[in-house]
């Protein structure tokens, strides 16, 4: 017999990246992350201003062939800001969505697979958190722990968790009424096993779904922090805090807000396309 | 012959696909007259129920093209604006479904549900509503129907919901029923009765009727005239005793001959394989009786004594119980290495709990179960991992049974890597094996079980416990959701392995005609008990209990020849096994009908 004595994840693993790379939605979501990864990425090596460099005799300028995205109310370079803005936004965007996942998801499955008093503890303490508005925790977990872009993605992260814990434990919950799962206990596997093989990867698609949405809220709330002093620290750029110091001067400078409101729009549209792909990708029954 | 009330001609009904239009039903044609019932049978996929959607007009139009004509009183239903169409539904013509328990809304009482049917078509005043409601359901033989209006759904049992879809389907007095599965989820003694009621509402109301199964049993109960579909085409059109006697189409009588009779098997000895039969040239090839698989004198590989498994329900202000559902009540069977022990029984009687029960995968209240040597209630976690390589289980549902993200290689090759039975390479190859030897290909391997059929996703978890070389497997309802054709191939395979492995089945199942043909030794359950248990010749051929008689008289016979009588007895609900709290079963005394053959005593 030919069949390798290879174990059988890569396999899956190959038909699912092909699957990806047919479908050209996914693609076009993937190359709109990429294009903003590689500029946050490449920003030391790029010919632009320093985005820091304030210049008096150059506040709220129009784009102009010296400016292609025109200068802020200190004179600032808008697109030099831009790309070196992208580094805060995207890693808050990311970075606390792994957060979130990270913790909530495996609380949500600890609460759905037991059920009973771990359930019961579990979802109680969540509910006090989801009664908290998503941002006031924010604010109030990163005044906690101080003000810098780290301590704002954690804060962000921890408040998106109750989402994730909610959402993991009731989809766990609906699996857990599949044959398949008996079916697992009754070959004698453990809990970890059932939880990870058989669990785990018949909920991705719903969580791929809110962690895409889950991006773009973090955007919004690290520039709602950044605002406060407990973001990004100023002067260093961020595309929440350009927009929110742009709102003072909409009918002045409107291309302040037009630059970063058009990235935040393009990158939570490409995580949203890329997360379609992905969940479509990594679902066998899809073709 | 009076002119018909329905009349489809051609009706050809076509789906997009990305393909391109896929023909689902083509050109069918058949008429229903005013008070005749015409029946519309095939297996999954023969495009049945599309027709019957194509008639009501219930496809989206952008995805689904429906051709060639269809009329009711003379009147073209398919040129029909929208508008006109909706007045058709639910007045003219009424729908019932399959699921009783999903097509009533939970939220509103059942009175308001008819109610408003009869206000939406007659405008019928609240009070006036009301009175009408209560006749509806007095006529569908609700028992106590004025106290129960204000009942929601979910007070109601499953038959009980069926006849009350079919009061709501009645309320417009409709000129055609269309009745699509309306007895396929309902146990055998319900089908019964909701058959019953639907030829008597019939002849009252002098309604015609199109009957949508896949059950040729249920077919020749009920139908004047039977309309065969096999894969979109109509291939038989004539009455119902003629198709029966004589069908002309090899696919008609592959379709009769594969379907499982009960009582066919007095005389036999054995348990028998089904015959195989070819659904292109109908031709038919009489299979051999399994041999003697069962040494009696040997100790029982499964023993269960005095099982008792309840469930707590509701809790009173200090949050103890107020009672137990007493799913599985003092249960004493053996099973033989090499035998086949059906429980049978209707839904809610704890005969999947039994099985449950007995592996572990729910934890018995009380009682002892020896299996293979294993004392099961008492195991430790190491010596419960030991036990599962002796005992296994197959499930109902192939379309939940297996692990949809997981290949067919990964999931037979699972249980042999976990029990450290073979090493990744050598699962694999085994696993390759296993699928050739359950009439699958081993190039299959890396596929998902959503590239299967029904049947050959039963194999591919039927192999997955081969991987253990298994003493015992509980079989629940493993063919039952199979189309009767692919079940009798099952069948045949688990008897197959079973004469190759002497594996004993405890087969769990509400089908009675397989049971009689599967099973060396047979136990009814009834609301948790055990009320009769024997060999198969003894219960199917001379059955003590009250019970054992009803269900199975109730079964349907496909012979139009021998129509069952009107059964005289009311409708009962089902009794509940719900017990209050600190309730003690009263004492059971069986008495020996003959050798081996238990009957309860009733009072």
């Amino acid at each position: 017999m030919s069949v390798a004595a290879e174990g059988l994840a890569p396999r899956a693993r190959s038909r699912a990246w092909g699957k990806f790379r047919r479908s050209p939605a996914a693609l076009v979501g993937l190359a709109i992350v990429g294009f903003f990864g590689l500029l946050a990425l490449a920003a030391p090596l790029l010919p632009i201003a320093d985005p820091l460099a304030t210049s008096w005799t150059a506040i709220r300028q129009a784009p102009s062939a010296a400016h292609w995205l025109g200068t802020d109310e200190l004179g600032r370079d808008i697109l030099s800001r831009m790309v070196w803005g992208a580094r805060a936004s995207l890693a808050a965007g990311v970075v606390s969505v792994a957060i979130a996942l990270a913790t909530g998801v495996p609380i949500g499955l600890l609460a759905g697979y037991f059920g009973g008093f771990t359930d019961m503890a579990i979802s109680r303490f969540t509910d006090a958190l989801l009664a908290m508005p998503f941002l006031i925790t924010a604010i109030a977990l990163a005044a906690f722990l101080g003000p810098s872009l780290m301590n704002a993605m954690i804060a962000i992260g921890l408040s998106a968790m109750p989402i994730f814990i909610r959402l993991t434990r009731g989809q766990v919950m609906a699996v857990k009424k599949e044959d398949y799962i008996e079916g697992a206990r009754a070959i004698g596997l453990g809990h970890v096993a059932i939880m990870t093989r058989y669990v785990l990867p018949n909920i991705v698609p719903p969580l791929i779904v809110q962690a895409t949405l889950t991006v773009a809220t973090s955007i919004i709330a690290e520039a709602s922090l950044s605002f406060l002093g407990l973001g990004q620290q100023a002067p260093a750029p961020s595309w929440g805090s350009m927009l929110n110091v742009a709102k003072n001067f909409l009918s002045q400078a409107p291309w302040m807000a037009l630059w970063p409101g058009l990235a935040i729009f393009f990158v939570v549209m490409g995580f949203n396309i890329l997360g379609d792909g992905l969940r479509d990708a990594l679902d066998p029954r899809e073709h | 012959m009076t002119a018909p009330l329905l009349s489809v001609r051609d009706l050809t009904t076509a789906f997009r696909t990305p393909e391109g239009w896929r023909e689902v039903v083509k050109g069918v044609s058949f008429n229903v007259a005013p008070g005749e019932t015409v029946a519309i049978v095939g297996e999954s996929g023969s495009g049945k129920s599309v027709t019957s959607m194509s008639i009501m007009r219930l496809l989206d139009p952008v995805n689904a093209r429906i051709g060639g004509a269809v009329t009711l009183e003379g009147r073209d239903l398919l040129s029909l604006p929208e508008e006109d169409m909706r007045h058709i539904r639910g007045k003219d013509i009424a729908m019932i479904f399959q699921e009783p328990m999903t097509s009533l809304n939970p939220a509103y009482t059942v009175g308001r549900q008819i109610g408003e049917v009869l206000r939406h078509h007659d405008g019928a005043g609240r009070a006036e509503a009301r009175a009408a409601t209560a006749a509806l359901m007095e006529r569908v033989r609700i028992p106590n129907a004025a106290a129960r209006l204000d009942d929601y759904p979910h007070q109601f049992s499953g038959g009980m919901r069926q006849r009350v879809m079919i009061a709501m389907a009645l309320a417009a007095r409709p000129k055609l029923l269309i009745a699509d599965e309306p007895t396929t989820a309902l146990d055998v003694t319900i089908q019964g009765e909701i058959l019953e009621l639907l030829k008597e509402l019939q002849e009252e109301s002098g309604m015609g009727m199109l009957f949508i199964t896949h059950d040729m049993g249920v077919v020749a109960e009920i139908a004047d005239r039977t309309v065969v579909m096999y894969r979109g085409d109509c291939v038989e059109t004539g009455t119902t005793r003629k198709i029966f006697s004589r069908g002309d189409h090899p696919y008609t009588r592959a379709l009769l001959a594969a379907m499982p009779r009960i009582g066919s098997m007095a005389g036999e000895a054995w348990p028998l394989r089904f015959d195989r039969v070819d659904t292109a040239t109908g031709s038919i090839e009489p299979q051999g009786p399994v041999a003697d698989t069962v040494d009696r004198s040997a100790t029982p590989v499964l023993s269960v004594k005095n099982l008792v498994t309840r469930f707590n329900v509701g809790s009173d202000l200090f949050g103890r119980s107020t009672g137990a559902v007493h799913a599985v009540e003092n249960v004493s069977f053996d099973l033989h290495q090499g035998e086949t022990l059906s429980l049978v029984g209707e839904s809610g009687c704890g005969k999947s709990t039994t099985g449950r029960s007995i592996l572990r995968l729910i934890e018995a209240t009380s009682g002892d179960i020896q299996l293979d040597g294993f004392d099961v209630r008492a195991l430790g976690p190491g010596d419960l991992m030991r036990m599962r390589r002796t005992a296994q289980m197959i499930f109902q549902d192939p379309y939940s049974s297996l692990n949809p993200r997981m290949t067919v290689g990964q999931t037979v090759a699972e249980p042999m890597i976990r029990h450290r039975l073979a090493g990744r390479g050598e699962a694999r190859r085994r696993a390759a094996a296993l699928l050739e030897r359950v009439g699958l290909s081993p190039a299959m391997l890396d596929r998902y079980p959503h590239e299967f059929s029904g049947g050959q996703r039963q194999r591919v978890a039927i192999a997955r416990v081969l991987g253990l070389n298994p003493k015992v497997i509980v079989a629940d309802e493993s063919v039952s959701a199979l189309d009767v054709s692919i079940k009798a191939q099952v069948v045949n395979l688990l008897m197959d392995l079973q004469e190759e492995r002497k594996i004993a089945f405890l087969f769990i199942s509400h089908d009675m005609a397989v049971v009689e043909r599967i099973s060396h030794r047979v136990a009814v359950m009834y609301l948790g008990e055990i009320v009769e248990i024997g060999p198969r010749a003894a219960v199917f051929g001379a059955p003590q209990h009250p019970y054992t008689k009803r269900l199975l008289e109730a079964v349907p016979v496909p012979d139009p020849a021998r129509r069952h009588h009107r059964l005289t007895v009311a409708p009962e609900e089902l009794k509940s096994p719900v017990r209050p709290r600190g309730f003690t079963p009263p004492p059971r005394h069986y008495r020996e009908a003959a050798a081996g053959h238990l009957v309860m005593e009733t009072h």
